[in-house]
């Protein structure tokens, strides 16, 4: 059993993003925060003081704990922004600012 | 329609702003109703995003007829003209005027506009996020809240691992471990914090209410069906991991609520669900200075705040789950529009929702007594744990603040450690700051109730009930194009 299976679920097309340059497929709909748990991936920020790495904590948009950068903006909360096609994300390092 | 200022604007889109909007409108109020999600439903009835497809999404729901009937309420509402849905809209904070309410949100995913919807009175239905307590290994990715993971299941279809422990305490964590077990996930155990005891000692409360010792039922029947062990009296000491989290160490609690010598137990997962209950989003209420009691927005039996034209129900005035916030909701609906015109409401018009709204708040006040994190929690809390985690400081540099520099109460532990400083605004970690800290937990003034831009504050609001507007409530169209804001002064959020 999975969710997809569950809710019997038929997806519009799906497409792909890229996480760090690695493309990952997507399904229409998912925020970024789902679109890389399917792909396996549970971290994509470091933090700023001690560089421990972070991914979803809260997931309804309290938290902040899973800032990601998403096409060269830092700082969007994973779990609430859709993922679109060719979405360019990537782990974000400290502020996202330093690069 | 008119282009006047709506009647009503709802704030949440969840069982309580549901219930409400609907009440209302079906009166004759002309309702707005806001939500920062895609869709109605709030937290508890999140959807699946309409591009999954999902044909069966009562699969991974509870009282699902009960939302087909809102839904279908909500729509026809809509169809006729008497709601207007304004969905990503993300309110960051509630203005009183001469003449009314302004209710200021950013827009969709990429929140750098906001606009103003104003409206004759305000009900507050913001629901409630989850508390977590710190403990050593909490941030390790793969540990995340128990409602994060039941978001992310229904809104997102996804599981975040494959081998689950769902732990803490309270109600939420027995629907969430079943739930992530329904979908595929393998539950290692759930770990409560309450014991068997604590239940018979509010025996008789609890039993006052059989539905809701029927719906616990079927919970325990599913964990036996998905047999998922449950351990009571039990609590995570500690998660381990490198770069995920791998395994969690578990053990039985003592009499005192502190970890039993011998019971120590390593169980190997790649996802820990974590909740310790729930609070209350009361920032949009603080602002408007309403009053609040400990936690919770205080309220009448009409549901009003004690701020003149803004009601409030739901989680928001008390952690009560979603047949309560429908009682609440359905309530302040009435009130508001026996009030806007001009009338005192018929209580028999909700009589049956205020027998409701008593029973259920005497319930959870006494489950409130029934589920508690262990009493010596804070002892488990290593100096070198992360208490505040947007700031990364340390329970150790919380206690020092204390010990040695004196700080007595949560904000000079702010000031001295930066905890409750960061991203969240010390939503997540205030309780357990507290606890280390060894200070109440006392409520934070947060004027703006999310981040804002500042080029936002800067700019005067667009207004959607502006004539003309795209966003004019007999307009149903998305907003793809906005026309250029009426230069209205701004007023600042002094």
């Amino acid at each position: 059993m999975n969710p997809l299976r569950l809710v019997r679920a038929r997806p519009d097309a799906p497409f792909t993003v890229t996480f760090d340059g690695r493309e990952i497929p997507a399904l229409p709909g998912r925020t970024v925060a789902a679109v890389l748990w399917a792909a396996g991936i549970t971290s994509w920020r470091t933090t700023r003081t001690s560089g421990s790495p972070r991914g979803v904590f809260c997931g309804i948009g309290v938290c902040h704990d899973c800032l990601v950068t998403v096409d060269g903006r830092p700082n969007q909360r994973a779990c609430l922004v859709p993922a679109v096609p060719g979405a360019d994300i990537r782990t974000q390092e400290g502020t996202g600012h330093d690069a | 329609m008119t282009r006047e200022p709506a009647g009503l604007a709802v704030v949440g889109a969840g069982p309580a702003g549901l219930a409400a909007a609907v009440a209302a409108a079906g009166l004759g109020v002309r309702v707005v109703l806001l939500d920062a999600a895609p869709g109605p439903g709030g937290q508890f009835y999140r959807q699946p995003a309409a591009g999954l497809g999902a044909r069966r999404p009562g699969a991974l729901h509870h009282q699902w007829r009960t939302w087909r009937r809102l839904r279908a309420a909500l729509d026809t509402l809509v169809d006729r003209g008497r709601v207007t849905c304004l969905t990503e809209h993300h309110v960051w904070a509630v203005e009183r005027e001469a003449d009314g309410l302004t209710v200021h949100a950013l827009l969709g995913p990429e929140q750098d506009r906001s606009v103003a919807v104003r409206a004759a009175s305000v009900l507050l239905a913001t629901g409630g996020y989850e508390k977590v307590l710190p403990f050593p290994g909490w941030t390790l990715p793969g540990v995340l809240t128990a409602g994060g993971a039941q978001a992310m299941l229904k809104g997102g279809l996804v599981l975040p691992g494959r081998r689950a422990v769902v732990a803490g305490t309270g109600p939420l964590l027995l629907p969430v471990a079943t739930g992530l077990a329904g979908a595929g996930a393998a539950v290692v155990a759930l770990v409560e914090s309450a014991g068997p005891k604590d239940f018979v000692r509010r025996s008789r409360a609890l039993a006052a209410e059989p539905a809701k010792l029927a719906e616990g039922a079927g919970y325990a029947a599913g964990l036996v069906r998905h047999r998922i062990p449950f351990r009571g009296r039990h609590t995570v000491v500690e998660a381990h991991g490198g770069d995920r989290l791998e395994a969690v160490t578990v053990a039985a609690l003592d009499a005192e609520g502190r970890p039993r010598a011998g019971t120590l137990r390593r169980l190997a997962c790649d996802t820990l669900a974590v909740s310790h209950g729930m609070l209350p989003h009361t920032d949009l209420a603080e602002t408007l200075g309403c009053r609040l009691d400990g936690p919770d927005v205080h309220v009448d039996d009409e549901q009003r705040t004690d701020v003149p034209g803004v009601w409030a129900a739901g989680e928001a005035t008390g952690i009560g789950g979603a047949a309560l916030a429908l009682a609440e909701g359905h309530i302040a609906g009435h009130s508001v529009a026996a009030r806007l015109a001009g009338t005192a409401p018929d209580p028999d018009a909700w009589a049956g929702a205020a027998r409701v709204r008593t029973r259920l708040r005497a319930f959870f006040a006494a489950l409130d007594g029934v589920y508690a994190p262990p009493r010596q929690w804070p002892e488990l809390v290593t100096d070198d744990t992360v208490a505040c985690r947007c700031e990364d400081v340390t329970a150790g540099a919380v206690r020092s603040a204390v010990r040695d520099l004196g700080a007595g109460d949560l904000r000079t532990v702010k000031l001295l450690t930066r905890a409750g400083m960061g991203w969240c605004q010390g939503r997540i970690c205030a309780p357990g700051v507290a606890g280390v800290a060894g200070c109440d937990l006392t409520p934070t003034r947060r004027p703006i109730a999310r981040p804002v831009p500042l080029g936002v504050l800067a700019t005067p609001p667009d207004r959607p009930d502006a004539p003309g507007h795209p966003e004019a409530p007999d307009r149903h169209d998305e907003h793809d194009q906005i026309d250029p804001p009426d230069p209205t002064p701004s007023k600042g959020l002094s």
